[in-house]
């Protein structure tokens, strides 16, 4: 998945002064000899049983040294794998010569987020896919993630931190739904083009699934807080609380003066398999487990919430949020944390460098395996599964192959805590407050290609409309919003001034 | 912040707490609930709301003390803040003129009850309603509930108001006297369970208000997941009412332990930390 290129921009980019000087200090086979950086790590005996941050960033040293392996290649290749289209070689050669502070700059110019996007993005099927040393060289890709979380990283750590440069208020009201990745990019985007932007959020602290759904050990809570006080500091106003289709309606924010809506209110309700016993008590939903512990502090004594963990805890899933759920269940004590998958460790919709980590941290992966049936004690709580194992077929409609179940293979697991994540479905609020919206079968809202619905003047992007994907690729649908809102404002509203 | 306007106790163990929420008391209708937190380190509690003044910008919730949190919330004051109130959550009754409408209602219960005899009532509907109690002090919104009721049945176990007896036989001889279009039930599970049964003898459509476990309140998290007809449904989202003779009551008891154990253990050392600390007067 690439995107078109402006060519012609970025030679234009290359040719400046600078540039052109930092290429001619070191020659391009020197640079191709450098070995791509390691990531230090914090020890995984140790980190498994505290919420430390696993990957402990760059030093200056290894970051200098890593962007010295750019070759600042004519047409970078890298900028068109990436959903936001960041400007990657002028940051990464601006951290070669030095200048972090300038390179941090770059990466705002296209990404509010730059130091969340440098931890969870999968650089790896993205920019770095798309590097030359992985199209033509067949070596390991320039690092892109972790430098981009460098400079963001330094930037933030030197108090010197830049806000985007603003254009003059223009007192047009713009309301973005929801404060996930894909609304505050759009709400980072309509403030640098001028308009009073203000973001609703359903829930009591701001973020969305980077506050709730991923957890302190791979994306601290304070580097999200930065980053949104970053926006807040553009004019960006927040309420919590304030759901948009209960709370008051599109209509009702209308009549308060709002011009255009961009929908981001994210993939809600969990998905259940519907086999028996599904509904035991230990048995819950990756979201569920993950809120009490990220969201309301469920983990920590000090705190009202409960959360229920045990010493046998299967996941039931192969993806990103298996693995959150998987090492959380870790850290909290589970002395057996295992993941049940359908397919092989090959087809593990979860980021390479997550399955790694949670190996490292003596995570059990139990492949080619389904739960059927759940048992329970007198009491209702889960102690039992019953899973069957699977083998794969043909390929299906994702190209992966279709794991089919062995017939008389079911053999029984002793849990205690049961954690279900096999993906979720849109959140309804929005489509059910607004019956002429139209969707999709999968209840997903349907937008065109400047992500407008069927509603003029209201826009959505994110999970609402994928389903449930990525923080970047919603950031992405932030970006293309946020110039779909600019045009529509320009070409209703101020054409008829 | 959510300012508390106005706090006082309808029984020992049950408060009334009006709370300024514009926007909430605009838009809420008979049904839904909101979900408050009232500190930092508090919980999302969800609470149906049991009236409001538009005029005032204020909504009413009823809670009875019986954890940590429910504690928490009966000691605050008029004038105190809440932290967060976020609402109208839920689907709303569906209100039409339907005949004659038998409400009942089992303790605590009865709070959420209340809007929705109120706007059957407005609807043109003849309304009986069956309030349900221990015993005489626990007993809620009498007066609230006469005021929109064709007629009030009281049931206490003791007999020490109203007739002696369960709810179900308040209800059963309604039926038998006299035609029923509709019953909306709302209390403890097993009350729910028990009247939904009754109904069913007479094959009365009848709608009960689920008070499952609940984080979020906006369908992100599952907790509340109930059996309806054999499927999987989320109540704070598709319900909180559900036709009450296709609810799973059996498994939605049993959900509502889930948390029982720390809850309890929980409470306790709570009211311990409390005897602990000398009286600030």
């Amino acid at each position: 998945m690439t995107k078109e290129l402006d060519k012609e921009y970025y030679k234009a980019e290359r040719k400046a002064e600078w540039r052109n000087k930092l290429r001619k200090e070191i020659k391009s086979k020197e640079r191709t000899n450098v070995v791509r950086v390691h990531m230090p790590e914090a020890d995984p005996n140790v980190r498994n049983k505290s919420n430390i941050e696993v990957n402990k960033g760059l030093t200056l040293e290894m970051a200098v040294s890593e962007s010295s392996r750019c070759l600042d290649c004519v047409v970078p290749t890298c900028v068109s794998g990436c959903p936001v289209g960041t400007n990657i070689p002028k940051f990464v050669k601006y951290i070669e010569s030095g200048d972090i502070l300038g390179a941090a700059k770059v990466l705002k110019e296209n990404n509010s987020l730059p130091a969340i996007c440098g931890r969870v993005c999968p650089q790896e099927i993205q920019c770095e896919a798309q590097c030359v040393y992985v199209k033509k060289l067949s070596k390991e890709g320039s690092a892109i993630g972790y430098l981009e979380r460098f400079a963001a990283d330094y930037e933030r750590e030197s108090g010197n931190s830049s806000i985007p440069e603003l254009a003059s208020p223009n007192g047009i009201k713009m309301a973005v739904i929801g404060s996930g990745p894909a609304g505050l990019t759009v709400a980072g985007e309509l403030a640098k083009f001028g308009y009073d932007v203000t973001v609703f959020e359903a829930l009591h602290d701001l973020g969305g699934v980077l506050k709730y759904g991923i957890p302190e050990f791979r994306l601290p809570k304070d580097i999200v807080d930065f980053e949104i006080n970053t926006i807040k500091q553009m004019g960006v106003k927040f309420i919590t609380n304030f759901i948009v289709g209960k709370t008051a309606s599109i209509n009702d924010l209308k009549n308060e003066g709002f011009k255009a809506f961009f929908v981001a209110s994210g993939a809600g309700l969990p998905n259940f398999m519907n086999i028996p016993g599904e509904n035991f008590n230990g048995i819950q939903s990756a979201n569920e487990f993950l809120t009490r512990v990220n969201l309301m502090n469920g983990a920590d004594a000090n705190f009202d919430t409960p959360v229920h963990t045990g010493k046998n805890v299967v996941i039931v899933g192969g993806g990103n949020t298996a693995m959150d759920s998987v090492r959380t269940a870790k850290r909290m004590g589970a002395e057996r944390a295992m993941i049940v998958y359908r397919r092989s460790q090959e087809e593990m919709p979860a980021r390479a460098e997550e399955v790694k980590h949670a190996i490292e941290e003596g995570i059990e992966f139990i492949n080619l395996a389904s739960p059927i049936e759940y048992f329970a004690n007198v009491n209702g709580m889960v102690t039992k599964m019953r899973v069957q194992k699977m083998q794969l077929g043909e390929p299906d409609a994702s190209g992966r192959r279709r794991p089919q179940p062995i017939e008389g293979s079911e053999y029984d697991i002793d849990v205690d805590s049961v954690i279900i994540a096999v993906g979720v479905s849109p959140n309804p609020i929005i489509q059910q407050s607004m019956p002429d919206l139209e969707v999709t079968k999968w209840n997903t809202i349907k937008v065109d290609e400047n992500m407008m619905t069927s509603i003029p003047g209201l826009f959505a992007g994110g999970d609402i409309v994928r389903g449930g994907a990525t923080v970047i690729l919603a950031m992405g649908d932030g970006r293309k919003a946020a110039q779909g809102m600019h045009k529509y404002i320009n070409e209703t509203i101020l054409a008829e001034v | 912040m959510f300012k508390i306007v106005k706090k006082e106790f309808l029984s020992e163990n049950v408060a009334r707490l009006v709370i300024e929420a514009p926007y909430i008391a605009k838009s809420r209708k008979a049904g839904n609930f909101i979900i408050l937190r009232i500190d930092k380190n508090g919980e999302r509690i969800p609470l149906t709301i049991a009236d409001a003044d538009m005029e005032q910008g204020t909504i009413t919730v009823i809670v009875q003390r019986v954890g940590v949190s429910s504690h928490k919330l009966c000691a605050m004051n008029a004038g105190e803040m809440l932290l967060d109130v976020v609402g109208p959550l839920g689907t709303a009754t569906h209100i039409a003129k339907i005949g004659t409408v038998l409400c009942a209602g089992g303790g605590v219960g009865v709070a959420p009850l209340f809007p929705i005899v109120q706007a059957m009532k407005l609807a043109g509907n003849r309304v009986i309603t069956v309030i349900a109690a221990r015993t005489k002090d626990l007993v809620i919104l009498e007066d609230e509930m006469r005021a929109y009721s064709d007629e009030l049945i009281i049931m206490t176990d003791d007999g020490s108001l109203g007739t002696k007896g369960l709810v179900t036989q308040g209800m059963e001889e309604v039926i038998q006297r006299e035609k029923v279009n509709e019953a909306v039930v709302i209390g403890p599970a097993v009350m729910m369970k028990f009247a939904a049964l009754t109904t069913k003898k007479y094959n009365i459509p009848t709608v009960a208000s689920l008070n499952t476990i609940m984080v979020d309140g906006t369908g992100m998290c599952g907790a509340c997941r109930v059996s309806v007809g054999g499927k999987t449904e989320f109540v704070c989202v598709s319900g909180p009412e559900f036709d009450a003779h296709k609810v799973n009551f059996d498994e939605m008891l049993n959900r509502l332990k889930a948390y029982k154990t720390k809850e309890a253990e929980g409470y306790r050392d709570y009211l311990k930390s409390l005897e602990a600390t000398p009286a600030l007067v």
